[in-house]
């Protein structure tokens, strides 16, 4: 895996900061790893392993060989001409939809799971929210017969049945996070207990761009084969590598960081992050983190997070589980931070109108996280030749129920 | 002197008590501290409680969340202790989680510790290294001894440079494990207390986590200074309620 250069001298005088993590894992003043005594033997194993492996070439001969083979990569960049027409600029697609298991989830335990066997582990820990994170480890898990338990908070296991059956069916033990508010912190708090408890043979495969250093990069890095293929099939179709804008939705982030990988450092292209806004902003009902948010300290990572005056974590709010995280990745806090990157905050309806008008015009039901991306368009004004990618995180079938209630179909 | 450092010189086996500010009623804070002091409690760990105790068993998380719902909070907290010094002598710590003490404000937080008479500070999510670039000289200036935490993983290396930045006491986590979640010592923990006993550090070790009745206070004293009790202690005053601290305090030290 190719990094971009940490920094550039501009007109030989001054030096301009990369938008990637330094070797602390610091992405500006956010990042870090912030963690009990007990997790240090395990981060610092990752840590000091993480990019050798990486760039390890049998490592990175199966990591290919799995993406392609069985995630079916490159998933194509699809020219969404009726969409484009109706917005007055050229809108691409990037289509991590259609990956194995339905989203990007999947590139980065991939990744995980083969980094997890070169460390020699044997036992597989992840935390989920809606359930999909959940699905994409037991898969790889499955895959690589490993043991895998995932922790779920009780009240998303209630509201999220089809995925727990799934990762039952895929041999994983589903645990329910019983502490707090039984949702997705929580879920990540008992399985960072867990590897407090088992220190030596367990590997935590993280979601999202979240957590102590060095997830937030690792997982990025995982993910970054997403706009590697951008550039590559952009250059195919436009005769040019950057897009003027890239559009991701973002809850943790990892999606995000995927598609804006190897741009974060070309300036010349646009970086537009959609938040959720739940209910809206100020109806207390919001997962909307660069709006809400404060500069804290939420599982392990300096980053911005929703809390109260006294520094305890709230509990967020989206119609979409996926982007229900009080935090935000600590690249996303610097990216919104420095104002490189455009922050956007929509509604829970403005979001699931956006998701079926999309359905109608190209025929393709997004998932509700997604659908959010989709909704910039009432907001953000584009030129007719500007190139627009929107990163197509994942599809809508685990929200059918959720689109059916909502539209009353 | 600090008083942990007095404390330290003393010639016997320490009994250190961690409690959680707010918990069982919101105002049990000091009554708590007065108590454990009258029973021979050696020093206390008063804990502030946070939303995400991610080092934590379900017993100190649960006496947290009740102690928020109770209506604790930081500034609340101060008020309750801004007296103590008028009653109670033994050292005591504020032991926390690193976002609430950030929100705060370092120094803020420290000051006011300082006005009360607080002498030290846990809080096992900010690391060594960001203490000692960022928040070390402001501990000081306080006279705050921030304690730092080794588990059975801590290389000795790393072992070395805690002991180097530390100037009270070690926190000696007994096993592999959040807090509470463990009953009695096995050899690969004695192994643990004894290679670490060996290593002739500066600074005196407390064991914590795992600790629960006389036997292993017993055992992990075997080696070093002083235990600490918590979740145990949490479950007694879930059960019995704060009247009973004396017959708590009383069996372990029998």
């Amino acid at each position: 895996m190719k990094r971009k250069k940490r920094t550039t001298t501009i007109s030989g005088e001054t030096e301009r900061k990369s938008y990637h993590a330094d070797e602390k894992g610091n992405y500006g003043e956010f990042g870090g790893a912030y963690i009990p005594e007990m997790l240090y033997p395990n981060t610092e194993e990752l840590r000091q392993n993480y990019l050798r492996i990486m760039a390890d070439p049998s490592f990175q001969r199966e990591f290919d060989h799995l993406l392609k083979d069985y995630v079916g990569r490159p998933t194509p960049l699809y020219f969404a001409e009726r969409l484009s027409q109706k917005y007055g600029t050229k809108i691409y697609l990037k289509r991590e939809d259609l990956c194995h298991t339905g989203a990007h989830k999947v590139n980065n335990t991939i990744g995980q799971i083969l980094m997890a066997k070169k460390l020699g582990k044997n036992r597989i820990i992840a935390e989920t929210g809606a359930g999909q994170h959940g699905v994409a480890t037991a898969t790889v898990c499955a895959l690589m017969g490993i043991e895998c338990v995932v922790y779920m908070g009780e009240i998303d296991i209630a509201r999220q049945a089809p995925n727990v059956a799934r990762m039952k069916m895929l041999g994983a033990k589903v645990r329910p996070a019983l502490s707090g508010s039984r949702t997705l912190k929580d879920a990540t708090n008992e399985a960072i207990r867990d590897w407090i408890n088992n220190p030596v043979d367990t590997h935590y495969i993280i979601g999202s761009v979240v957590g102590p250093h060095p997830y937030p990069d690792m997982v990025a890095r995982f993910q970054s084969v997403i706009s590697e293929e951008i550039k590559w099939q952009l250059k195919e179709k436009e005769g040019r590598e950057n897009p003027d804008y890239v559009v991701a939705c973002v809850g943790g982030g990892s999606n995000a960081a995927g598609a804006y990988f190897h741009y974060l450092d070309v300036p010349e292209v646009g970086i537009i992050a959609v938040e959720a806004a739940g209910k809206g902003i100020d109806t207390g009902e919001s997962a909307a983190t660069s709006a809400l948010g404060k500069v804290g300290i939420i599982h392990g990572s300096k980053t911005l997070l929703m809390q109260t005056q006294d520094g305890q974590i709230t509990e967020p709010y989206s119609i979409s589980a996926g982007l229900d995280y009080p935090g935000v990745g600590p690249m996303h806090a610097h990216l919104f931070k420095s104002g490189r990157g455009e922050f956007i905050s929509i509604t829970d309806d403005e979001a699931m109108t956006a998701g079926l008008e999309v359905s109608q015009l190209e025929g393709i039901i997004p998932a509700i996280e997604t659908s959010h991306a989709f909704a910039i368009f009432d907001y953000k004004q584009f030129k007719e030749d500007d190139v627009v990618v929107i990163n197509l995180s994942g599809r809508g079938d685990k929200d059918l129920q959720t689109y059916i209630d909502y539209f009353k179909l | 002197m600090n008083r942990i450092n007095q404390k330290l010189q003393e010639d016997k086996k320490l009994l250190s008590i961690y409690f959680t500010a707010g918990y069982p009623a919101l105002n049990d804070t000091v009554p708590i501290i007065r108590e454990l002091e009258k029973n021979g409690v050696d020093m206390i760990e008063i804990g502030l409680p946070f939303s995400d105790p991610l080092a934590d068993g379900p017993t100190i998380q649960a006496s947290s969340t009740a102690a928020l719902q109770n209506g604790m909070r930081t500034e609340l907290l101060f008020e309750q202790l801004k007296d103590i010094r008028k009653t109670v002598s033994i050292p005591l710590i504020v032991m926390g989680y690193f976002n609430p003490m950030l929100q705060y404000g370092v120094e803020a937080f420290c000051r006011k510790c300082h006005e009360i008479g607080i002498d030290g500070i846990i809080m096992p999510d900010l690391p060594l290294d960001v203490y000692q670039e960022q928040y070390e000289a402001i501990f000081t200036k306080y006279g705050l001894i921030n304690v730092f935490l080794i588990t059975p993983q801590t290389s000795e290396e790393r072992i070395r440079q805690i002991d180097g930045a530390s100037a009270g006491f070690i926190y000696m986590v007994s096993s592999a494990s959040v807090t509470g979640s463990k009953d009695g010592f096995g050899n690969a923990q004695t192994d643990y207390f004894e290679r670490i006993a060996r290593m002739g550090l500066k600074n005196p070790q407390i064991v914590g986590f795992g600790i629960s009745n006389a036997e292993t206070f017993q055992a992990a004293t075997e080696t070093a200074k002083g235990a600490i009790i918590g979740s145990a202690f949490i479950k007694h005053l879930t059960d019995y309620g704060i009247a009973t601290i004396g017959d708590f305090v009383e069996k372990i030290k029998s």
